[in-house]
């Protein structure tokens, strides 16, 4: 029981079959258990009721940075072991991740315009994410433009490994550039930096229900990605015959 | 090495190579600012850092799609692949064929274009310096989102949404030290920081570039 296994296109179509209804159930369950228990959380004492937008806002924030990363681990892995699955993932995660960065995006703006007085800041952190989001739409561009798969996968691969560079790069030149609005770190586990129980509890929820749905999106996506290949590969052999 | 840099710097200055296009987009772009935010000089003064580094930045990514375009229809990149020169090398005299033929003259160039736009005297041989330091990083990225994108149809348009995110940092740091030099303040920081990136994508560009141009010649 290796996870090179699953390399097999046969063997990730029988198991992610098998799992989907679980991971898209638990995905709905978190997901709406957390942001039901978050909105009915007491008011904060200075943000009132906006406070309650963290509960959109970080999961996405989480998921949009790590989904980056994880098309950089799938990347390396075919462009290393030459596993097909692996770059179909990373194709299949990027409009995800693009549409998660657009929600901690627009969270952000809908809550920092009556906390901060503005809808926009060139902030740091809200910097880092809109050329986050930049990278994101560059790298599903490409994989829209070249034809051969192959190409497409390696091409991509090697511009995400390019961009991961980059992206921490400028994360810590905007630093450099622009003092910042945001707050630190929303989770910490030094007890007088945390946040209190009663918002803490549902985060981690709502935390729990982005990753599933990520996790559900991720297998569907990479499934039809599969199917679309097998359906090219038949095309193609009957347009031989 | 050297016959294919002095081919490459032959064919970009004479007739129909685009020498001095980027120079002309430059200050089309210098003149157009002034008609855009008013002909107030305190305000041009403000924004001429960050103006001048979009600006060089801009006409740099002009003529990107030429470093490989060309070649790769006539089939000389696929000679220069099956060449004895490593193909990072030849990627990294392409590159600084098309610094020697837009960055630097931008560079030389960029205090006239500066005088258009009233930047303070203090930051002239800042807005120099920098850009010398920093086109190089531009011209190797460049190169890099060339060869991604060499054998694509509609390539232009698709190379400045890959190349641009990668210019931030360089640009972050190049106007900031303008800036800093314009404020009286000590611009060293920056530029030490626009080098280190320099430096950093001369070493390891070249390898990404090669990588993604035999793909696109397989």
């Amino acid at each position: 029981m290796s996870i090179w296994e699953y390399a097999n296109p046969v063997k990730f179509m029988r198991t992610s079959g098998a799992i989907l209804p679980w991971v898209v159930a638990g995905a709905a369950l978190c997901t709406v258990a957390g942001l039901v228990w978050g909105f009915l959380t007491p008011e904060d004492y200075k943000q009132g009721s906006t406070v309650k937008i963290i509960f959109l806002h970080v999961p996405a924030a989480l998921m949009a940075i790590n989904i980056w990363l994880m098309m950089l681990v799938t990347s390396l892995i075919w462009l290393i072991r030459r596993h097909h699955v692996s770059a179909l993932a990373a194709k299949a995660a990027a409009p995800v991740g693009a549409v998660m960065t657009l929600i901690a995006l627009i969270t952000g703006a809908i809550w920092g315009q009556p906390m901060w007085g503005t809808w926009w800041e060139w902030d740091p952190r809200l910097t880092s994410f809109l050329i986050l989001f930049l990278f994101y739409l560059g790298y599903m561009a490409l994989w829209e433009a070249v034809e051969n798969a192959d190409s497409a996968a390696d091409l991509t691969g090697v511009l995400c490994l390019v961009g991961s560079v980059f992206a921490l790069l400028s994360r810590y030149a905007v630093n450099f550039w622009n003092q910042g609005l945001h707050q630190g770190a929303s989770l910490s586990l030094a007890p007088g930096e945390r946040m209190a129980a009663v918002y803490r509890y549902p985060l981690y929820l709502t935390m729990a229900g982005f990753f599933l749905l990520f996790l559900a999106l991720l297998l569907i996506r990479t499934r039809t990605e599969i199917r679309r290949r097998r359906l090219a590969a038949l095309l193609a052999r009957e347009n031989r015959a | 090495m050297r016959a294919l840099l002095i081919r490459d710097l032959r064919l970009a200055t004479r007739a129909g190579g685009g020498f001095g296009l980027a120079l002309a987009f430059f200050l089309i772009v210098c003149t157009l600012v002034p008609f855009g935010v008013g002909p107030e000089g305190g305000t041009l003064s403000r924004i001429a850092p960050g103006i001048l580094w979009v600006g060089a930045l801009l006409s740099c990514l002009l003529s990107l799609d030429r470093i490989f375009a060309l070649d790769f229809e006539d089939g000389s990149l696929d000679l220069l692949a099956t060449a004895p020169l490593p193909l990072e090398g030849a990627v990294a005299i392409k590159a600084l064929a098309h610094w020697l033929v837009t960055g630097l003259p931008l560079a030389l160039s960029a205090p006239v274009f500066a005088l258009l736009l009233h930047l303070p005297g203090p930051a002239y041989p800042w807005l120099v310096a920098s850009l010398i330091l920093g086109t190089p990083a531009l011209s190797m990225l460049g190169a890099f989102g060339a060869a991604v994108t060499v054998g694509l149809r509609r390539g232009g348009l698709l190379l400045s949404l890959l190349v641009l995110p990668l210019y931030v940092p360089t640009l972050i740091f190049g106007a900031e030290a303008v800036r800093r030099g314009a404020a009286g303040a000590d611009p060293v920081a920056p530029l030490v920081f626009l080098a280190a990136i320099t430096l950093a994508t001369l070493a390891l560009a070249p390898f990404a570039a090669a990588a993604a141009l035999r793909v696109n010649l397989r």
